[in-house]
């Protein structure tokens, strides 16, 4: 594995493959009675939100503490840091005080690359405008891997606005490095060109993709962008992509219902849905800080054990 | 009376049927004599060289008045000369804009303090090139403007540009044309495409180029007016081009080193100095740009010299302003990966570089004659060296080819009959 974390793109299937044994590993610290091992004592991690966030925070900040390093917190809105200090100088600065791994979150792709530029520390992408999400990826993996036991030959459909998501991004990466067939779903002002290159399929109709699926990745509608016109209205848009039971009864009897939250209910998933026996949508939050730890544990930790004792 | 002969030199002029070894005396900055064995007191020997008419760059950003943190008249025309150059021709994206006498006369007369090469400004098209109203052009022209453009920005108004189209047939100079439907391109970032998809960054279709490129062939051939199209970048705009050239019409076009050398995949470490505007498109239209550099369909090769400060560079990309400081880079990068790859030959990069944007412009360059002011750019083909923007004269050393290896610069230049070593 590379020192950072910056997208799916740059990992291999060995690294994918070491990242779920190891999230196995730390999700059975989570079920402890006492929940926290040494292995970060004296590291630093900075958590730095450019973006408001809440889960992968909160998510991140457990993990770390689950492993007793120290924590920053810095956040900042995008128009702040652009008025007045730069990324550039915000990360020396935060160096300077001595931080080992850096966590960060930003509206503008390629962020984390920025910041692995100036800090030379690990980092790690928790998600960099419509770029990329690599820990959402890898927790999604973990989950789908847990109910089931495999990810080569699974049907995967991605329903939603793909144009915008970075969850959509990584996920194409990881699921099919691993072997999976991912099929992408939504009108096509919200797929992005090209993207069938990746060795995905697209599809207009949401039946389609849910027809037989092993997983039905339901993406979050961001209501903002139906004012830059990329399709009519919600409620048509509704319509055609919300998953309801209709639609779910076309997949698989054993389908996972998977969204990476926030969701907007009866939006892109209707509540009976979202609460359904089949849906992990609760899973995926907690093994994303299983996930997280491992990630801190193979960018940081390795090593740490001999100097901590 | 100050002589000095350049002795033992190809002589290459593409445009007066010259390629073979002369001597060239030059006699109070003026060409008085090509041919073999001159005498004079002062003389250098070229042996090994290749003495061209001086190089004109039709398309770089000064800067100056406005934005002297980025590049200045001084810094800019020195970068220039530095490059090969012996003319350049300046864009009218300063602030103010170069959309009224005073600030044309104020850019030509900066130049002259400075003196390093000969500096043709470029008006506006329409007043704070806001694409709304004409503006003067009749008296930017009489304050020494070459061309009038709105380059930097489109005008986006298809009435506008009929009248300006149909307004600048006065004048011998063409309209020269930023080719960009704005609505299209609106907050996009690089090439729409699968690197676009990949990078999350918003994409400008290559349509956006294209769409404007076909409205305006139209409504130059109905007010029967020129056009000159700068940066060209897309596949379809050379055939466009060339569909119409082959109609007669009078339209000419240019295309930057980093459009034929740099594809989208260049964006993907994320580097701000690949940012630029048109975006860096993809391999398929590197080949097509090479076709109308062969076919004649494209007669220039310009730098579209864009510098900017480290600051402003320094930034996320989204943030990050549009341009490559290309105008120290453009000869080696040419003679090495366009040339001496065998895309065009070097008589027709010399027309390119310099024949052709001094017919376009109607400046008198591009030209080794008896009688014309001495201006002249000297080649040494076999000189290799690295490109690093620290030893860059421009202030901008915004460049995506830093570190990069060439075999062939520009190793002299006479300059209104003063001799120059380049180095």
């Amino acid at each position: 594995m590379e020192k950072s974390l910056h997208d799916i793109e740059n990992l291999t299937r060995d690294d994918l493959e070491l990242i779920l044994a190891t999230s196995e590993q730390f999700r059975e610290i989570s079920e402890r009675r006492v929940k926290k091992v040494p292995t970060l004592r004296g590291k630093t991690i900075c958590l730095f939100f450019i973006e408001n966030s809440t889960r992968t925070r909160i998510s991140f900040e457990l993990a770390a503490k689950r492993m007793s390093a120290d924590l920053i917190n810095f956040s900042a809105s995008t128009s702040s840091l652009q008025k007045g200090e730069s990324l550039t100088d915000t990360v020396k600065t935060i160096m300077a005080m001595g931080v080992d791994l850096f966590v960060i979150r930003h509206s503008a792709p390629g962020s984390s690359r920025r910041v692995e530029q100036v800090a030379g520390v690990p980092v790690i992408n928790a998600g960099d405008g419509p770029h990329a999400h690599p820990t959402q990826a890898l927790l999604d993996l973990f989950t789908i891997y847990r109910h089931k036991k495999k990810i080569e030959g699974l049907k995967v459909a991605i329903i939603g606005d793909i144009y915008h998501s970075r969850v959509a991004r990584s996920n194409i990466f990881s699921l099919t490095r691993m072997g999976a067939e991912v099929v992408l779903c939504g009108p096509p002002t919200l797929i992005p060109r090209e993207i069938e290159k990746l060795g995905v399929q697209v599809t207009y109709s949401v039946d389609e993709a849910c027809k037989m699926a092993d997983v039905i990745m339901c993406l979050r509608m961001q209501l903002e962008r139906q004012q830059s016109g990329m399709f009519p209205s919600m409620r048509e848009y509704i319509q055609l992509y919300r998953i309801d039971e209709k639609r779910v009864s076309l997949a698989k009897d054993d389908v996972i219902i998977m969204h990476p939250g926030p969701m907007n209910r009866g939006v892109e998933i209707i509540p009976e849905i979202a609460y359904h026996h089949r849906s992990v949508i609760e899973e995926q939050v907690t093994n994303g800080v299983a996930t997280r730890m491992a990630l801190f544990y193979l960018l940081l930790g390795r090593g740490n054990e001999e100097t901590a004792d | 009376m100050k002589k000095l002969l350049i002795k033992n030199a190809r002589v290459l002029s593409p445009a007066d049927g010259i390629d073979e070894k002369l001597d060239v005396l030059i006699c109070d900055g003026r060409i008085e004599k090509i041919d073999k064995k001159l005498s004079a007191e002062e003389s250098i020997d070229m042996s090994g060289k290749i003495v061209c008419p001086g190089f004109v760059d039709m398309h770089v950003h000064l800067r100056e008045p406005g934005y002297e943190e980025k590049e200045t008249i001084y810094t800019g025309t020195k970068a220039a000369m530095y490059g090969g150059f012996t003319a350049v021709a300046c864009m009218a994206n300063t602030s103010p804009v170069a959309d009224n006498r005073a600030t044309v006369e104020f850019i030509i007369n900066q130049n002259e303090k400075a003196g390093f090469v000969r500096l043709f400004p470029i008006g506006s098209v329409t007043k704070g090139q806001k694409g709304e109203e004409l503006a003067e052009i009749a008296d930017i022209y009489a304050a020494g403007a070459a061309a009038i453009s709105d380059d930097g920005k489109c005008i986006m108004s298809a009435e506008i540009m009929r009248r300006a189209l149909e307004y600048n047939r006065m004048f011998p100079s063409p309209l020269i044309v930023h080719a960009e439907d704005l609505v299209l391109s609106r907050s996009g970032q690089i090439n729409e495409g699968l690197v676009s998809t990949l990078l999350g960054l918003k994409g400008m279709p290559r349509e956006a180029e294209d769409v404007i490129i076909a409205r305006d062939l139209e409504l130059m051939k109905y007010v029967s007016s020129r056009i000159h199209f700068a940066h060209l970048s897309t596949r379809r705009g050379v055939e466009l081009v060339r569909e119409a050239r082959k109609q007669g019409l009078p339209v000419s076009a240019e295309v930057t080193p980093h459009h034929l050398l740099l594809t989208d995949t260049a964006v993907k470490t994320f580097d701000t100095n690949t940012k630029v505007n048109p975006p860096l498109r993809t391999l398929e239209d590197i080949e097509a740009l090479c076709e109308g550099l062969r076919d004649g369909t494209v007669e220039v090769i310009a730098s579209d010299h864009a510098p900017h400060t480290f600051e402003d560079k320094d930034c996320e990309y989204i943030f990050a302003p549009f341009g490559i400081s290309g105008i120290e880079t453009l000869v080696p990068l040419m003679l090495d990966r366009i040339v001496a790859k065998g895309v065009i030959s070097l008589p027709e990069f010399i027309n390119k570089i310099s024949v052709n944007p001094a017919r376009i412009l109607n400046i008198p360059f591009g030209h080794i004659q008896p009688g014309q002011e001495a201006n002249l750019t000297v080649l040494d083909l076999e000189v290799s060296g690295t490109i690093r923007v620290d030893r860059f004269h421009s202030k901008g050393h915004n460049s995506p080819f830093d570190g990069w290896n060439y075999k062939g610069r520009a190793v002299y230049s006479v300059i209104a009959g003063k001799l120059n070593k380049l180095d």
